[in-house]
């Protein structure tokens, strides 16, 4: 049986001043519809390289990505991507701003259809009673809860997040990945997210994919995390198997690092990535 | 851990702070108490928002507080002064001196009396301690943001006060960068044993680091919560900490504290709100419904 979303031998090459340089090579990871998958690696090893391909954002200089059934070939609302930043419009509400793309994609609804879409996922997330407000009304956190309702509003098939909450605090960011776990277990989206927040990895997946320093980074090593579902947080972190886990992805990342030359070519990657990035 | 015969390094009694006039008057801190030993190792650990930095600006003496007193080896505090040194989360680093040249600027100004040579020797062995060797004659500008937070720990290292603040002083790093970072923060402070109040929002961070963790509530009128003692054997080392149960009875009870807060402080709890139509996402491409045929 095929995944649900494959990614299928991948590889980008990006030019640079100095000759090509091959971020990402032999890139193989499969999703099952419904399991969240997370990758973990260094900054600038290409976690978001593979993400910004599986959003249809970068081509793949080689290899395919497959989507029920389907070849990616560019971005679209089957797909929800949660940056870092929710890039939120600061003259709309929190309701307009989640408006944007229910209006498009549920075209085909009434008025009152759509506006109830919007203030469900609202709702969802936490922001019932701040609808109205501007993003300059919100805190950081308020506005990433935004940003992960606009998301969910469009019913995607896949859920890709970079970083979500790479920007907030770490208790804030406890709280938002409660407010995830509770999305996914209710919606059954499959999702993959790029994180080194290695808490973040075990908590919120059924699989951790890590990945290794680039240049030409790839799966290294994949790792299960059977802890029970519903994830609830004290259980998770008093769960026999909790610091086993996290002791394997904290070495792996330290085998990584050890690597000699590594961390000049992760450099190199980070600036050819922002380098296409502008491009 | 807190010697009682001896007066406390730092005392705060009953300090609370308000900004605003009227109606707009707003309380940032109320009745804080916080006693702190020579040499101690204090992190300070809540949400965003909570007034950390407030708390931090008052022992600083960049802020006076309205009420309550805070004291320095049983000298009330009156204003800034070179034996509380200060990091905040705002890398306030000078654009056209190197990476080098705005560490040395603290060795300068702390080490007058020595050679020229040492003073260039001293601000290099910073700089290589965050890990900048290779980017010393570089420019803020050509430095990505956790590089530049390195040169202000760096910095703020190198200048040696009595009592050091840490206002979240990694923050802005990625975790594993932060992993490192703090390792070296611990091993100068063992060396050195300063006084220090670290702020932060990482309970990990603060496990690693600190000899006790006082969490802060969040506002407003924010007060400290009990003290939570970290009895943990130093070097502490990250993947030892991994199995020690002692570590994992205490990251779990300090999570714990501090989530069950900030679920009485959100307001809106998650779930409610009208239910969702019966309504398939449109196919952009097709323009029709995904499910249809």
């Amino acid at each position: 049986m095929s995944g649900f979303l494959e990614l299928f031998n991948l590889g980008k090459t990006f030019a640079t001043p100095h000759g090509s340089f091959v971020a990402v090579e032999g890139f193989d990871l499969e999703l099952a519809r419904g399991e969240f998958v997370a990758l973990i690696g260094h900054s600038g090893c290409g976690k978001s390289t593979v993400l910004s391909m599986v959003a249809g954002l970068a081509d793949p200089t080689d290899g395919g990505i497959v989507l029920d059934g389907r070849e990616i070939d560019g971005p679209g609302p089957d797909r929800g991507v949660v940056f870092q930043s929710p890039s939120l419009l600061p003259w709309l509400t929190a309701l307009e701003n989640v408006r944007l793309g229910v209006d498009r994609v549920f075209a085909h609804g009434t008025r009152a259809e759509r506006r109830q879409i919007a203030e469900h996922h609202l709702w969802q997330v936490g922001l019932g009673d701040v609808l109205e407000k501007r993003p300059g009304e919100l805190s950081q956190g308020q506005r990433q809860r935004v940003g992960i309702a606009r998301a969910f509003a469009l019913a995607p098939k896949l859920l890709l997040l970079d970083e979500p909450f790479g920007m907030l605090d770490s208790l804030t960011r406890m709280e938002l990945q409660e407010v995830l776990v509770a999305l996914l277990a209710r919606t059954g989206t499959t999702a993959l997210m790029v994180t080194h927040d290695v808490d973040e990895a075990l908590f919120l997946s059924d699989r951790v994919a890590m990945m290794t320093k680039g240049p030409r980074a790839r799966v290294g090593e994949l790792l299960s995390v059977d802890l029970p579902r519903p994830r609830e947080r004290a259980a998770v972190l008093e769960h026999p198997d909790y610091y086993r886990y996290r002791e394997r992805l904290i070495a792996f990342l330290e085998e990584q690092e050890r690597d000699p030359g590594a961390s000049a070519d992760g450099a190199l990657a980070r600036e050819a990535a922002s380098q296409a990035a502008v491009a | 851990m807190r010697d009682p015969a001896k007066p406390p390094f730092l005392a705060l009694r009953g300090v609370s702070k308000s900004f605003g006039h009227g109606a707009k008057r707003t309380e940032i801190l109320r009745d804080v108490e916080l006693e702190i030993s020579e040499g101690e190792l204090v992190a300070i650990v809540g949400f965003s928002g909570s007034g950390k930095t407030t708390l931090v600006s008052l022992i600083a003496g960049l802020l006076a507080p309205d009420g309550g007193t805070i004291a320095l080896r049983g000298a009330p505090v009156r204003g800034p002064g070179p034996d509380r040194g200060v990091v905040f989360q705002s890398y306030a680093l000078l654009p056209w001196l190197t990476v080098q040249g705005n560490v040395q600027l603290a060795v300068d100004a702390v080490h007058r009396d020595w050679p020229r040579a040492r003073r260039r020797a001293e601000a290099m062995r910073f700089v290589e301690l965050v890990g900048l060797a290779h980017a010393a004659a570089k420019r803020p500008s050509e430095l990505s943001g956790g590089m530049r937070q390195r040169v202000a720990v760096a910095r703020a290292l190198a200048m040696d006060p009595e009592i050091l603040l840490l206002d979240e002083p990694l923050g802005a790093l990625d975790a594993l960068t932060r992993a490192t970072l703090q390792g070296e923060i611990e091993r100068i402070w063992r060396a050195q044993r300063k006084t220090v109040v670290l702020v932060t929002n990482d309970v990990d961070e603060a496990l690693v680091l600190a000899d006790r963790i006082v969490p802060l509530k969040p506002g407003p009128g924010a007060t400290l919560g009990p003290s939570f003692d970290v009895r943990l054997a130093r070097p502490r080392d990250r993947a030892a900490l991994n199995h020690d149960l002692t570590f994992k009875k205490l990251r779990n009870e300090v999570t714990s504290y501090l989530l069950e807060l900030a679920a009485r402080r959100t307001t809106g709890a998650p779930g409610g709100g009208p239910a969702l139509p019966a309504l398939e996402p449109l196919d952009l491409r097709r323009g029709a419904p995904r499910g249809a045929a």
